[in-house]
C-alpha cells in the first residue's frame, strides 16, 4: 500500500500512484502503407496496460514507445468528436470509448480500420464519401417563414423529444461502416445521412421534410436498409439508428413527417 | 517487451476479419441465403412444369426422379428454407411498419425460430414417412 511520502514523489498516472499492477495485452493491428504498394498486414505488439486503460491509450503507448509510423485519428478522445472509430474484434466502436476491462485479455486484441471507406493508411480511411452523403441530405434548418413574433421558433417538450435520440450524432461513421449494404454499394445513403435526416425531418420547426423524404426515397435511399441493426449495435451514443431508419421509411410512405 | 517487428502473412482480400454483428446481421445472411435458394428452385419449377409442353414422357420421366428418397430429403430442405423465408419475412416487415418493430426485433426473431421449429417437427416424419412408403412400395 502507497504511502503519503510515496504518492507526493511518484509522477505516475493515477492507476500507478494507487499501486495497480499493469499486466501485458497483445494487440493485433491492421496495418497498411500506401507508399510500400504492399498488401494491408497484420502486426501484433506487446503493451503494459491498466484495467482502467481504454483501447486508445493501447495505440498511443505503441505509437509514442514503440512505432511511431502507426497511423490513426484521434482528437478530443473522450468520446465526442468521433475522430476513433475503428473495427476492434471486429466490432465497430470507439477506441476511446472501449476499456481494456471489457475485453477478452488472453487473446490478442485485433484493431482494424472501418469497412467499406476507402483505406488511407493503417486505420485512417478516406471520410470523404460518407460526408457527401451526411452533405447530400441538407443536415441543417430550412425554414422560409419567419418565427412567431420575430423572435425565437417556440417548441413544445413533446415535439423536441420527438428527434431528440438523432440529435446525439457525432458523425464517427461507426454504424454506416458496419452496415453490410454499404460495403457493397457504396452508393447507399448509410444510416448515419438517414439518422441526420431524422433529426430534421421530424423538427417542427423545419419546413423541408418533403424535399428530404424525396432524397431518401431515392434507390440507394431508406429502400436498401435490410434491417440487420448492426448499425444500433455499433453506435457509441445508443442511438436506436435501425428504428429511426423505419420511421423515416414509415414517413416516405405517408409522405409527410 | 515488445516484438512490434512480426509481420505475419497478408490478410486476405480488402475485408480483415469478418465482421462479428449479432442476430440481426445472421437472421439477414440466412434470409438472403434461403431466399437464393427459393429464387433457384422457382427456376428448376418453372423448367420442369414446361417440360409437358416438350413431351409428357419426358415430364414423367424427370418427375420420376422427384420421386427418389434423395429428392425427399431436398424436400425437407427446401420446406425448411421457405418455411424460414416466410416468417422471418413477416418479422422484417413488422421491423419496418410497426411503431415498436425495432424494439422487438430479437424477441421476433425467436418467435419466428421457435414458429418454424414446431412446424418442421410437425411436417418433417410426415414427410419422410410418404416418401420411405412410396420407396419400399416401389
Amino acid at each position: 500500500m502507497a504511502t503519503k511520502t510515496e504518492l507526493s514523489v511518484s509522477v505516475g498516472t493515477p492507476a500507478e500512484e494507487a499501486g495497480l499492477k499493469p499486466f501485458k495485452v497483445t494487440l493485433n493491428i491492421r496495418r497498411y502503407n500506401p507508399e510500400t504498394g504492399d498488401e494491408a498486414f497484420w502486426q501484433d505488439f506487446d503493451v503494459e496496460l491498466y484495467a482502467t486503460d481504454r483501447v486508445l491509450d493501447a495505440l498511443h503507448k505503441i505509437k509514442w514507445e514503440q512505432d511511431g509510423s502507426l497511423a490513426f485519428r484521434r482528437s478530443c478522445a473522450h468520446g465526442v468528436c468521433g475522430s476513433d472509430a475503428m473495427r476492434i474484434n471486429g466490432r465497430n466502436r470507439l477506441a476511446c470509448k472501449t476499456l481494456i476491462k471489457d475485453l477478452d485479455i488472453t487473446q490478442p486484441i485485433y484493431v482494424e480500420a472501418i469497412k467499406g471507406l476507402p483505406l488511407e493508411k493503417d486505420l485512417i480511411v478516406d471520410m470523404e464519401p460518407f460526408f457527401e452523403s451526411f452533405r447530400e441530405v441538407q443536415p441543417f434548418l430550412v425554414s422560409n417563414t419567419p418565427p412567431a413574433g420575430g423572435r425565437e421558433r417556440l417548441q413544445s417538450i413533446a415535439e423536441r423529444e420527438r428527434f431528440d435520440d438523432t440529435t446525439k450524432c457525432i458523425l464517427c461513421a461507426a454504424c454506416t461502416t458496419s452496415c453490410p449494404v454499404f460495403w457493397t454499394d457504396g452508393q447507399y445513403f448509410g444510416p448515419a445521412a438517414i439518422v441526420n435526416a431524422h433529426r430534421f425531418i421530424f423538427d417542427s420547426r423545419d419546413e423541408n421534410a418533403a424535399a428530404r423524404l424525396e432524397i431518401l426515397n431515392d434507390k440507394e435511399g431508406v429502400w436498401r436498409c435490410r434491417t440487420t441493426f448492426n448499425c444500433t449495435d455499433a453506435c457509441p451514443r445508443g442511438i436506436q439508428v435501425t428504428k429511426a431508419i423505419a420511421e423515416v421509411k414509415a414517413a416516405v410512405v405517408r409522405g409527410r413527417p | 517487451m515488445s516484438n512490434g517487428q512480426t509481420r505475419t502473412k497478408p490478410a486476405k482480400g480488402q475485408g480483415g476479419t469478418l465482421y462479428r454483428g449479432n442476430t440481426g446481421m445472421w437472421s439477414w445472411v440466412l434470409h438472403r441465403v434461403t431466399g437464393i435458394g427459393i429464387f433457384f428452385f422457382l427456376i428448376e419449377h418453372v423448367l420442369s412444369t414446361a417440360l409437358i409442353r416438350v413431351s409428357p414422357e419426358a415430364y414423367n420421366a424427370v418427375i420420376g426422379t422427384y420421386k427418389t428418397p434423395i429428392f425427399g430429403l431436398v424436400e425437407v430442405g427446401l420446406v425448411a428454407a421457405i418455411g424460414f423465408h416466410a416468417l422471418n419475412g413477416l418479422r422484417v416487415m413488422l421491423i419496418d411498419f410497426w411503431s415498436k418493430g425495432a424494439k422487438y426485433q430479437k424477441a421476433m426473431l425467436w418467435i419466428a425460430i421457435v414458429i418454424w421449429a414446431i412446424l418442421m417437427i410437425g411436417f418433417t416424419p410426415r414427410h419422410l414417412m410418404n416418401v420411405f412408403a412410396e420407396m419400399m412400395g416401389a
